[in-house]
């Protein structure tokens, strides 16, 4: 059992990577206010970006990665200037977004479809590597992975630490009053979607560079939305989105490795397991209402115009 | 310092202008986009809007696209102006069709008039009731409709991939993920020789009409409207918010799934792993193209499937990808948003020097 | 308890601390500051005094950086500045008490000063710098406590605190007693008197003619964005300050007595209510009763349950069907529309999207409340009725506006706010609930608001209002009751009481002795 559990939970944190990224970027910006439903086109774009700069540059993953992230910072920069200067509907902006983001992809992807990328070998982290069954899991991980953790406490340490975490915080909950003490907010809530994008586009990137490295249409699969839906699961707390991306990355990787494990029920009920999952998730920490509300940014998603 | 203020009223021309100005842009950065690829921007509007237009057949296959577009827009229009995000419309169609294809297959060979209406009220019937259960976890546990409607959007599409590949799948469709192909009496019969347009027109009218009356004549299209432009007020009212949102999901979910059976029981002709062209999402643009106003939606749903024709078109008489649609698809919804700020804003005049 | 100010002792020949002069400030539809002069000196405590809309408010953002001017000058300490921001005018050393708290409710007291100051992030070292502060001032204050849990009171102390650690030469005040008690405000006063002892200026905006008696050295009168005089509030009377304010004699109301038989009408039983919001407060057993043509008044300080009544009084929140009756019929489990149709109007404090859809019209936003008067049939709305009905609306009741057709959120606050009073007054409630109400509306039309209340309630109907201005209760109630931490005092008749008992209760007296979380934290 112990042979086929292995892979298992080191494909988990392969998996969960993309959803650190996009989940953490996504947590920033919502922190100060903004919902940006437009993670799964950001991605997207990400992914083609990074795809497209690997492939032509040769650079592989190493080029893709930035790439990605300036790509969706741009697709973020878009949203921003709709929902955050000219105070459109957030929710509408960021549909727009993903609908863009799926055919902006699709259509740069169309010259890309036969192309393979060699994708990023796993660095193994010298001694811990050797530690029985953990190295394997822990240690033996692409390089993204471990920058994505990296990234992780990064943000935690921002948002804990930290006068800027601080002030997002405060941004997100009463606009009027940072503005009346004097705070830009809008800048400050561009530079939470800019990082989201650029988190977006990352993940994005990474999953079409390193994860799969080919381009599929359309392969961020929802990704994106489960992305947001993580934000919630964690009540805007960058740990519990952590366990969050662990948790789905574990039952995205469950289906390649159903037949070792011994699991015996249709491909496509093991596909939808993580669409399912994020209902069932949602549906749990939706309904403490009390829970929810102590820890949602308290002007999430209205438009704030000074 | 903000560029723009808020209008004391909002502006009646604007809103009805906006959407034009909206294809206006799109128009125009497309023909850029067009330039940039080497084709010649005239040619290819000509390929994109005028060809697919200049043939009998061309104008069936408008009004096959634009059936769906037009019906799923008019449930959802319900919805967002109840600031209700269906955005599992896709979804919502897949159960429709597979409740539909469902009575099909297990009448197959049974040839009576009601095989048809039965598919379209089973159809209904699977569409509004994945469109019931995000109003359920909404109203019971307070979950996000957003992002429910759209997993279940994910779940539905595995479920079409397993009855297809499964217990529908055609014994003798040389294992393609297909069922069999359906008999007479569960399809709609095209009323042209050659050409596909149907009798499920008809319900998009049907319904465009009925959603017309309902929008700007009934108190509960009313209550609904209050309830997204102001929550608090509609609480102050006593309009029940449960209801905003039953109704919301579960009408847009039955258009959907009425939807979903016109595909099956129409063009498609079986239950396939195509039977949208992502219909679900355009019909989110159509809609808020389309005013969220029963006629506004059939003007915007005929633009729309004219926007998908023209991706065909632009396909093999330019050899462009025909994910060109979806590119402009995400533009026109950009551009409209931005117009649409102008409803309730203007530019502000330019702040005069200060110490002047 | 107007007690005259100790005299003034600014240096009478020295260079004033802030000079404005010619200041204007133009919007769309309104210019807010229109060539405004004015002079505070080192030690002044200054009052600028002015109904709803002179421009006080825009006057003071512009010295506090948060508004530019179009033109005129500022001086500092004799120098001429230009106040680009708020983080600008701290570094000159003005602080801003703010009329509505620019807090944030789920950070700590200290964490919420951090904020604002521009020094290096050291929250436990500053914490230790605010107990000082705070404690040398009279302002005993927690660092560490969330702000969600301070009482209105104690968020205001956080942000005069906050000023002072910045060592500021000018403090301004907008409206800051509109949230205390009488007895807070009398302590404000002494923390005030003290800093300005100590060279604080202070520029001190109100609309309450007492108070600015009793602790301003001298006054700038603002009426419509323009100066229209300066005085020393000492040597003047309220009616003189009243008519340097609005331009003529302050109105009064005619209260006369009610002929009619005063049956129960509204009654409340033992309505206890765990809000939903995780900020909210809880209801603990109230009991009410209004009778058919009275006024009863709930005074109070927001926060301490008001809005959390109004939704169970409403209907917005259901509860038990026993615990609100309307003439002895339980209504407690249903919904605002139901109660709507047995007799109860409301009125909320909020008008502009809760009283009102801001960009309806007000023939649609007739039919919000009044669909039962003709203006739906079987399901159907009827356009040509609500037009009517919102016509006749705006004429019997004053409404200044483009007609039926204008949309809401078009319209001055008084003029919404008599258009929702009309609306409901309209459906022949048998009792009516009002939150607020003439709050920011101009003198004339909250005296039009309040004699409308006062005929109203000698019509039969009896009237309950929820308001922060006491004046307001004792001139147009029969009877008042506190509520204070969610609990409701006896209602007791308005003759049988005064301001300074209503205060009392305020601060929780008339609840177990362990009801004073203000003094907890010392």
């Amino acid at each position: 059992m112990l042979e086929h559990l292995i892979p298992v939970l080191a494909g988990t944190l392969g998996a969960a990577t993309p959803l650190i990224f996009a989940g953490l970027g996504e947590l920033v910006a919502e922190r100060t206010g903004v919902i940006n439903l437009g993670v799964e086109g950001m991605m997207l774009i990400g992914a083609i970006a990074g795809f497209a700069a690997a492939a032509d540059s040769g650079g592989g993953a190493l080029a893709g990665l930035p790439a990605g992230a300036v790509a969706g910072m741009l697709a973020a920069l878009v949203f921003a200037v709709l929902s955050l200067s000219m105070a459109a509907n957030q929710a509408a902006c960021g549909l727009a977004l993903t609908i863009f983001g799926v055919g902006l992809s699709a259509f740069i992807g169309q010259h890309y479809v036969s192309f393979s990328l060699p994708g990023l070998q796993p660095l193994d982290i010298p001694g811990l590597v050797d530690i029985p069954v953990i190295g394997r899991i822990l240690f033996h991980q692409d390089p993204v992975t471990y920058l994505g953790l990296i990234t992780f406490v990064i943000v935690w340490w921002v948002l804990r630490k930290t006068r800027l975490g601080l002030l997002l915080k405060a941004v997100g909950e009463a606009p009027d009053a940072a503005h009346a003490i004097g705070y830009p907010v809008i800048a400050i809530r561009y530079g939470a979607t800019l990082f989201g994008g650029a988190m977006a586009g990352i993940a994005g990137a990474y999953l079409s560079t390193v994860y799969t490295p080919l381009w599929v249409q359309n392969m961020v699969a929802g990704r994106g939305w489960i992305a947001i839906a993580l934000v919630v699961f964690a009540t805007w707390n960058p740990t519990r989105l952590l366990l969050g991306a662990w948790l789905f990355g574990g039952v995205t990787i469950l289906q390649f490795h159903a037949q070792g494990l011994g699991i015996a029920l249709p491909v496509q009920f093991l596909a939808a397991l993580p669409y399912l999952a994020t209902v069932v998730v949602l549906v749990l920490i939706s309904r403490d209402k009390r829970l929810l509300q102590l820890n949602l940014p308290a002007s999430l998603g209205k438009p704030w115009m000074p | 310092m903000p560029l723009l203020e808020p209008r004391s009223t909002p502006s009646a021309q604007m809103r009805l202008l906006s959407p034009l100005i909206a294809i206006g842009l799109t128009l125009a950065v497309g023909s850029v986009l067009f330039l940039a690829l080497g084709k010649n921007p005239v040619e290819a509007f000509t390929v994109f809007f005028v060809q697919p237009l200049s043939s009998g057949n061309g104008w069936s296959e408008l009004m096959v696209k634009a059936g769906p577009l037009i019906l799923i827009a008019q449930g959802l229009a319900i919805g967002f102006r109840a600031r209700i995000y269906n955005i599992g419309a896709e979804g919502q169609l897949i159960v429709g069709a597979l409740a539909g294809g469902g009575v099909a297959i297990a009448l197959d060979g049974v040839d009576a008039w009601w095989v048809l209406p039965l598919m379209v009220v089973a159809g209904a019937i699977g569409g509004a009731l994945w469109g019931a259960v995000p109003a359920l976890l909404k109203t019971r546990f307070n979950a996000e409709e957003t992002l429910t409607t759209l997993m279940l959007t994910y779940i539905a599409s595995f479920t079409l991939s397993y009855m297809v590949n499964g217990p529908w799948r055609d014994p003798e469709g040389m294992n393609f993920p297909q069922s069999i192909m359906f008999g007479d009496p569960a399809l709609f019969s095209p009323w042209f020789e050659g050409m596909r347009v149907n009798a499920s027109i008809l319900i998009a009218a049907v319904a465009s009409i009925a959603f017309w009356i309902f929008t700007s004549r009934s108190f509960l299209a009313y209550q609904l409207t209050v309830g997204g432009l102001a929550p608090a007020a509609a609480r102050y009212a006593g309009f029940s918010a449960q209801r905003t949102v039953w109704v919301s999901l579960v009408l847009s979910g039955l258009t959907a799934g009425i939807a979903g059976v016109g595909e099956v029981a129409g063009p498609v002709g079986q239950l396939n792993l195509n039977i949208s062209p992502g219909y679900g999402f355009a019909a989110i643009i159509v809609a808020y193209l389309g005013r969220l106003n029963a006629v506004g939606i059939v003007l915007a749903g005929l633009l729309m499937a004219l926007l998908y024709l023209g991706g065909e078109a632009a396909q093999v008489a330019l050899q462009l990808p025909a994910a060109i649609t979806g590119l402009f698809q995400g533009m026109l919804l950009f551009f409209l948003l931005g117009t649409d700020v102008f409803v309730d804003y203007r530019l502000k005049p330019r702040p005069k020097p200060a110490y002047a | 308890m107007s007690i005259p100010p100790p005299p003034f002792s600014g240096p009478p020949t020295g260079m004033p601390r802030l000079e404005l002069s010619g200041i204007t400030k133009r919007y769309p539809s309104v210019v807010a500051n229109d060539g405004i002069n004015l002079k505070v000196g080192p030690g002044e405590i200054h009052a600028v005094l002015g109904e709803n809309g002179a421009g006080k408010s825009t006057l003071m953002k512009i010295i506090y950086g948060a508004v530019q001017a179009d033109a005129g000058q500022i001086q500092w300490n004799g120098r001429e500045v230009v106040v680009a921001n708020p983080a600008e005018a701290r570094r000159l050393g003005i602080g801003m008490v703010f009329q509505h708290f620019s807090l944030f409710e789920t950070l700590s007291v200290v964490e919420n000063i951090a904020l604002a100051l521009d020094e290096p992030f050291d929250l436990k070292a500053l914490a230790i710098r605010v107990k000082e502060v705070s404690t040398r001032y009279g302002l005993p204050l927690d660092p560490d406590r969330l702000v969600h849990s301070l009482s209105v009171g104690e968020r205001q102390r956080v942000e005069i605190v906050r000023c002072l650690l910045q060592q500021p030469q000018l403090l301004i005040l907008d409206e800051p007693t509109s949230v205390l008690t009488p007895q807070a405000v009398q302590k404000l006063f002494e923390t005030l008197r003290r800093l300005a002892a100590e060279g604080v200026s202070i520029l001190y905006i109100s609309h309450k003619l007492h108070e600015i008696q009793s602790l301003c050295h001298s006054a700038t009168v603002m009426r419509g964005g323009k100066v229209t005089g300066t005085a020393t509030p000492s040597r003047e009377t309220p009616a003189s300050l009243a008519r340097m304010m609005i331009g003529r004699e302050l109105p009064v109301c005619e209260v006369p007595a009610y002929t009619g038989i005063a049956t129960p009408a509204l009654t409340v039983n033992r309505l206890s209510l765990v809000p939903d919001d995780p900020f909210g407060t809880r209801l603990q057993d109230i009991e009410l009763e209004v009778h058919r043509g009275e006024i009863l008044g709930i005074a109070g300080i927001s926060g301490n349950g008001q809005a959390e009544l109004l939704a169970a009084l409403s209907g917005e929140t259901t509860g038990a069907a026993e615990a609100v009756k309307l003439v002895g019929l339980p209504v407690g489990h249903l919904d605002a529309g139901r109660r709507r149709k047995h007799g109860l109007a409301f009125v909320p404090e909020e008008r502009l999207g809760r009283g009102a859809v801001p960009s309806m019209s007000l023939a649609d936003n007739a039919t919000l409340t009044a669909q039962r008067q003709g203006l739906v049939k079987k399901g159907f709305l009827r356009p040509k009725a609500a037009w009517d009905f919102a016509k006749r609306c705006i004429e019997r009741f004053d409404v200044r506006c483009g007609g039926p057709g204008a949309a809401a959120r078009s319209l001055s606050g008084g003029n919404l706010q008599k258009f929702i009073v009309g609306r409901e007054i309209m459906q022949q409630p048998i009792a009516m609930v009002v939150a607020q109400p003439t709050w920011g509306v101009d003198v004339g039309a909250a005296a039009f608001l309040r004699q409308t209340l006062i005929d109203l309630s000698r019509q039969g109907v009896a009237i309950l209002v929820i308001s922060e201005e006491l004046e307001e209760l004792f001139e147009i109630c029969d009877r008042i009751a506190v509520l204070a931490e969610g609990r409701l005092g006896p209602a007791v008749p308005k003759a049988e009481t005064n301001a300074e008992k209503i205060g009392m209760q305020m601060s929780g007296l008339f609840a177990p002795a362990d009801k004073e979380p203000a003094h907890a934290a010392a």
